[in-house]
């Protein structure tokens, strides 16, 4: 049998499954990318007010680790999309490795895969379909955004290299989740390899850009991320730079597919290991089987929040050299600080990682739905366990979780900060409180997915949304001057925006007591409804 | 009716209940009584809302309509208090792929207040279960063990089990009911849903059988049995006329001097009477089975619902209808 057969039938499965989810995402990406255009033409008309508010971004090594360089401070698209370049291509990048992982790891380990394997579908089909539609949807995006780009008002030339800058960025990690999809058994592991590899593209990425030129500025070089970067849209609009990208796409599916080769269906590279005989007595309640299940999930993210504490502790010191003048606090107000370069700074630091906690608690939370899906929850549920007590198991993992990252990161960057001031309790003692604050919105978005979850099980997926618009109108809302009603939408608008801000206790409490409400409304509503099989 | 009965007589009362999802009506009014202590069957073909009376049962699935009662209980309302005493194995086992099967019979044992040691080990042995493998890694039979054996180590007062053997082989499936047996000797109650007759007719002290989320029959097996129809195939010595006439015979085919039927068990003594009659050469009856009266409730089920597989119009009961 021809070891591609019936690839059609499984990219039409594919676009079938997808058919509202992808356009939605290339549809918000490009829309994107072109309000953030928009909304920047009017707020630097002139050639000099550009210049100024670039040369003083790239001055910041902050916003040049956070977001990359601007590569022709005179050019218009340079600055209104700085935060869309390698931050955006980062997002395009989940998009496309949770997509590729989706369509092959996730369907092998349901055991679907197994079913369409047995009819005539070709051993590399699968990966082959899974990899047409993420590249074809990468081009797609790729394309929608420069048409957004250049509906927005900007150059041609420069709309279409970001364009491709966007679509390499989902053709490399397309690629990676393939690779990565034949290398774990599980869905689970498949995603979070990928997502490993994403982060570490990123943070090498911002080590080779801050680098300047006595450092290692190659590490731009050695990551996919700065190979979408470097294509440099409206800074030199370098196309051929995308060639590097094409070059790792085929030699990582090339490698995917010998992959596929070697192993069995359902199988991964590495073997597992036999386990324990009997349960520990750990695992006796709810909350054991709560902790059980999320542990090694809370561990891989406090190793990353472990790292972005001491990045942007280390940074925050830093920020103090970049030249002060007017131009560069007016960007950086703009950016979203408030006063005290430094603690604006970290202030945004904290608020992005406040954002970041929340899409922990919500896939934390979210574990009840795929317990439920997976059959796993009904076992449970018919022992002594009552509904609210194993919500509640997960939900703790979910809210304690949060707490215990943000208190990690906190802690690590005041003890960067403080080794680097020479004080290190009292910058302990401003940055593990401008850490928490950010919990209660981080809640408040736990609290969300909650009661998605008691009310309309199907529709949990909307907590996601939920949080991207809280991320876009928290980093974008200033730039695009969305009404305060709009703004407010978003629990992170409310927080005060420590450090440099006081302290407030009303909106903290309101926030907890809208978790609370939405938590305690998700329970009742749970309590009520079939779970079905 | 459910008034009446104590917790102490009747471990399950179910009248008239109904549940709906949607537009689609999984029961219309179902009735279900399980005796303490005894083994009862609950049968129906596929789709016919045997699960979903499980899942109602457990408190998981609300009603529509109808009286459930369980263990003296309200299993919506006290639902996890009544989990306490009860077992229950899914039809669809699915293990967490992280946790090792021993892990999983220990937590669900524990979660439902603790588990036998000797009883575990002794059950691991006579499942030939390996209780170091990853959920993942097990097949479809031997997840099926892993929910069995959490359900049998503990002590329980009541057993519920939707179509547990559906993954076994024929030797697993003789070992687990040797356990069902002895469960019931220890006094246990047993819901056992199925559609394999021969597990049940094996089991149960009693039956109820679905079709289309209604109850259609229920009784014990002696009761049904007299329900059921014996099938006969002879070789006589001239070719009848007329069989058909005679009472409760059906599905008559005559091949020249072949004959092969089906007779109501009650009128068996008038056929064999005509078939002596005229001189019988060969012939062999098949006892009446479950089977027999499955079919025949499947077989309307079919008709009602569109016309049938040509394949089928081979089999004996569809020659006649």
């Amino acid at each position: 049998m021809n070891a591609f057969a019936g690839t059609g039938t499984l990219v039409r499965l594919a676009i079938r499954r997808d058919r509202i989810l992808m356009p939605v995402w290339i549809v918000v990406f490009a829309a994107l990318a072109a309000s953030s255009a928009a909304a920047t033409v009017g707020v630097y008309p002139t050639v000099q007010s550009r210049v100024a508010a670039a040369e003083a971004a790239n001055a910041a090594p902050s916003i040049v680790a956070l977001y990359g360089p601007v590569f022709d401070p005179t050019s218009l698209g340079g600055i209104a999309l700085l935060k869309m370049n390698a931050f955006g291509a980062l997002l395009v990048g989940i998009l496309m490795i949770v997509f590729v992982v989706r369509h092959t790891r996730a369907e092998e380990e349901q055991g679907r895969l197994e079913l369409m394997s047995a009819g005539v579908v070709g051993r590399f089909a699968p990966l082959t379909a899974a990899l047409l539609v993420a590249l074809g949807s990468s081009v797609l995006l790729g394309a929608a955004t420069a048409a957004g780009l250049i509906g927005a008002g900007l150059p041609v030339g420069g709309s279409l290299t970001f364009g491709l800058m966007w679509a390499t960025a989902g053709g490399t990690f397309s690629a990676v989740a393939a690779v990565a999809a034949q290398l774990t058994e599980s869905a689970r592991a498949g995603t979070g390899l990928s997502l490993v590899v994403l982060g570490l593209s990123y943070v090498f990425r911002a080590m080779g850009d801050t680098a300047g030129d006595a450092g290692p500025a190659w590490l731009s070089w050695v990551s996919p991320i700065g190979w979408a970067q470097q294509i440099r849209p409206f800074g030199g609009d370098r196309v051929w730079v995308a060639a590097i990208s094409v070059v790792f796409v085929l030699l990582a599916t090339g490698f995917a597919f010998a992959l596929v080769q070697r192993r069995d269906i359902g199988a991964g590279l590495v073997r597992p290991r036999p386990g324990r005989a009997q349960a520990s007595p750990l695992l006796g309640t709810p909350f054991g089987l709560a902790w059980r299940l999320q542990r090694g999930t809370l561990l891989a993210w406090s190793a990353a929040y472990l790292l972005l504490g001491a990045v942007f502790g280390n940074l925050a010191s830093s920020v103090g050299d970049f030249v002060d003048t007017s131009q560069a606090r007016e960007v950086i107000t703009r950016l979203g600080g408030v006063k005290g370069l430094t603690d604006a700074f970290l202030s945004t630091e904290f608020g992005m990682m406040g954002v970041i906690t929340a899409a922990y608690g919500i896939q934390a939370a979210l574990r009840l739905r795929s317990e439920e899906t997976a059959l796993c929850a009904e076992p449970v549920l018919a022992t002594g366990v009552s509904r609210p007590r194993w919500v509640a198991s997960h939900l703790l993992v979910a809210l304690a979780g949060a707490t215990a990252l943000m208190a990690l990161a906190g802690s690590v960057a005041g003890l960067a900060y403080g080794a680097q001031t020479g004080d290190v309790p009292a910058e302990l003692g401003r940055m593990l409180p401008a850490a928490l604050v950010q919990l209660p919105a981080a809640w408040v978005l736990t609290g969300v997915a909650m009661l998605l979850f008691g009310v309309a099980p199907r529709w949990v997926a909307v907590a996601w949304v939920a949080l991207v618009a809280s991320l876009v109108i928290g980093e974008l809302g200033s730039l695009l001057s969305l009404r305060q009603t709009v703004l407010n939408l978003s629990p992170f608008t409310h927080v005060p925006r420590m450090p440099g801000a006081d302290f407030a206790l009303a909106p903290v409490l309101w926030l907890v007591a809208v978790a609370a409400g939405l938590i305690s409304l998700g329970i009742v509503a749970f309590r009520r409804r079939d779970v079905p099989a | 009716m459910a008034a009446s009965s104590g917790a102490n007589e009747t471990a399950i009362v179910i009248s008239g209940l109904r549940k709906s999802f949607g537009a689609t009506v999984a029961l219309d009014g179902l009735d279900l009584t399980v005796n303490t202590g005894e083994v009862h069957g609950f049968l129906g073909p596929n789709g016919s809302g045997k699960s979903t009376t499980l899942r109602v049962l457990l408190g998981l699935l609300r009603k529509d309509g109808g009286e459930v009662r369980l263990l003296g209980g309200d299993p919506w309302r006290d639902a996890a208090q009544l989990h306490r005493r009860l077992a229950y194995v899914p039809g669809d086992v699915n293990l967490w792929p992280t946790l090792t099967g021993g892990e999983v019979i220990d937590l669900l044992s524990r979660l439902r207040g603790g588990s036998d040691e000797k009883k575990r080990a002794a059950l691991l042995e006579r499942f030939e279960l390996d209780p170091r493998k990853k959920g993942r890694a097990y097949s479809k039979g031997n997840r099926q063990k892993v929910a069995l054996i959490a359900a049998l180590v503990s002590d329980v007062e009541l057993l519920i089990l939707d179509e547990p053997t559906s993954g076994l082989d024929p030797l697993m499936e003789g070992v687990f009911r040797e356990c069902i047996l002895g469960e019931a000797q220890q006094g246990r109650t047993v819901l056992l849903s199925s559609h394999l007759l021969s597990e049940v007719e094996a089991l149960c002290d009693r039956v109820s059988i679905i079709r289309r989320g209604r109850t259609v029959e229920s009784g014990t097996l002696a009761e049904l049995r007299h329900l059921t129809r014996t099938s006969v195939r002879a070789e006589l010595g001239a070719s009848p006329v007329g069989l058909d006439r005679l009472p409760g015979v059906h599905d008559v085919l005559v091949e020249g001097s072949r004959v092969s039927c089906d007779v109501d068990t009650p009128h068996l003594g008038d056929l064999l009477r005509e078939l002596t009659r005229l001189g019988v050469r060969d012939m062999t009856c098949q006892p009446p089975t479950l089977e027999e009266l499955f079919r025949r409730h499947y077989a309307d089920d079919r008709d009602a619902e569109g016309p049938r597989p040509a394949a089928d119009g081979a089999s004996r009961v569809a020659a006649s209808r």
